[in-house]
């Protein structure tokens, strides 16, 4: 049976003040955050991971909230479970990509004790939810010794398991502000079964002007392409400031698959990535600009 | 260093000591000898050791006991009511939902979860609540079945409207 061998202390603070305070004083040693852990468990059942102290940030209350105002917009704590952004309402209404998004993680097992902010921390360049976030133009806020930050979700997925985030810091919220007017925001993952990891993704975020003519700003992300999800700001060069059409999305596919930098992995080969971002690109483009058009 | 941990399982409360490190399913299954919560992949990625931790499906297998301190678990064995069956258990029986059995705790406990939040699922519904749960035997079309049934037998148990 593959459980974890080595041994760990074990904190878990009732507060974020009582967490950054445990890991200032532990600086030193080999600590690891966990919250539900569906991905760091299995690291260190296999022994990638070996903390000599775990702190978990489940025994914290009232970080899971999910709070909209029209005005400030989206507000997730980080300890906010898949689930509930799945099962939100006002999530479903406003940002069905988020929902749709969480609704292809894995299991329902698996949302209902994995959280929000443990996995972009966890910083996987296969998750599902840094290109969404990007694509949505988010933010997240960041509590650590010298008290808080914030950076831009594009900021935050930094490489390979590696975020913005410093040893001694924890992620406290992800605000998504109100998308302006006629903006349509999709993403899709290619998996061969509902569930799985990306092969690739690609989130594509698209805002029209007033006569829904012209396309007046966009997000082109792509994910597991490369170390971390990123903009292909070629592609969104491409398509911005111009009425989109189907050839226009595909040149704008093509300049993205330039962009992307994949590996070849037991899935698929680095050639058929690159291939899949055309045709990603095109699709999901596509689907972001019909739903322009519909808000 | 070892550390208290309290938990309800199958409406009794224990308490134990337990190295930090230690999961979920090696509580149940290790220290309480509750062997019907299975343990398949090892990895995750199949739900055999599904358990209701609060009323909602868990992989017991990607969890820290110590993270369930203070809950309520329930496993395949807190289901059936002395010798009689719960509804959904027999369900699966009667429907052929099983045949070597390894998958079938987590596939009955889902099953529970799901209905206990929406009690007349679609067809489409039960597929996505249980996508998680890998069955080498049955092909999974009779578990769907097994599921409706159980839906079924369940609304019918309950008092009529008005009889409360």
């Amino acid at each position: 049976m593959k459980n974890i061998t080595n041994g760990f202390e074990y904190f878990s603070p009732k507060s974020v003040q009582e967490a950054v305070k445990l890991m200032s004083e532990n600086g030193e040693k080999e600590f690891k955050l966990i919250c539900g852990g569906q991905s760091l468990n299995l690291v260190m059942r296999n022994g990638l991971v070996m903390p000599e102290l775990l702190i978990s940030l489940k025994s914290i209350p009232d970080q899971d909230y999910i709070k909209f105002d029209e005005k400030d917009g989206l507000r997730i704590g980080a300890l906010a479970t898949h689930r509930a952004v799945e099962q939100s309402a006002i999530i479903a209404k406003r940002f069905p990509v988020l929902t749709e998004m969480e609704h292809n993680i894995s299991s329902v097992e698996t949302r209902n004790w994995g959280t929000i902010g443990g996995n972009i921390c966890h910083g996987d360049p296969g998750g599902d939810v840094a290109p969404v976030l990007i694509a949505l133009n988010a933010n997240i806020t960041m509590a650590g010794i010298k008290g808080e930050r914030t950076v831009s979700a594009e900021a935050f997925s930094v490489g390979i398991y590696e975020t913005a985030l410093e040893h001694e810091e924890m992620a406290t919220e992800i605000h998504v502000p109100t998308p302006p007017p006629n903006t349509g925001t999709v993403y899709y993952k290619f998996s061969q079964l509902q569930g799985d990891y990306a092969i690739a993704a690609t989130a594509v975020s698209i805002t029209l002007d007033k006569n829904k003519d012209k396309c007046i700003d966009v997000r082109v992300v792509l994910s597991n392409v490369g170390p971390a999800a990123f903009r292909a700001k070629s592609a969104e060069e491409i398509l911005k400031g111009k009425k989109i059409t189907d050839d226009l999305l595909i040149k704008a596919g093509q300049a993205a698959s330039e962009e992307a930098q994949p590996t070849d992995s037991l899935d698929a080969s680095a050639e058929y990535k690159k291939e899949l971002m055309v045709v990603l690109v095109k699709r999901v483009g596509k689907e972001a600009l019909e739903r322009a058009m519909k808000g | 260093m070892k550390q208290e941990l309290k938990l309800t399982v199958n409406g009794q409360s224990y308490d134990f000591w337990i190295e930090p490190k230690t999961l979920l399913v090696e509580v149940l299954r290790d220290h309480l000898g509750l062997k019907g919560t299975k343990r398949g992949c090892d990895d995750g990625s199949c739900c055999a050791c599904t358990v209701l931790v609060d009323g909602k499906a868990m992989k017991s297998c990607s969890m820290l006991a110590l993270q369930a301190n203070g809950k309520n678990i329930m496993t395949i064995e807190g289901l059936a009511d002395g010798p009689k069956l719960h509804p959904i258990q027999q369900a699966f029986i009667d429907n052929w939902a099983f045949q070597c059995g390894f998958c079938t705790s987590g596939n009955i406990l889902a099953t529970k979860a799901l209905l206990d939040e929406d009690p007349n699922p679609s067809r489409e519904t039960i597929q996505e609540a249980l996508d998680g749960h890998l069955c080498r035997c049955t092909g999974y079309n009779m578990i769907i079945e097994a599921v409706q049934d159980a839906a079924k037998r369940l609304q019918n148990q309950k008092p009529h409207k008005g009889a409360k």
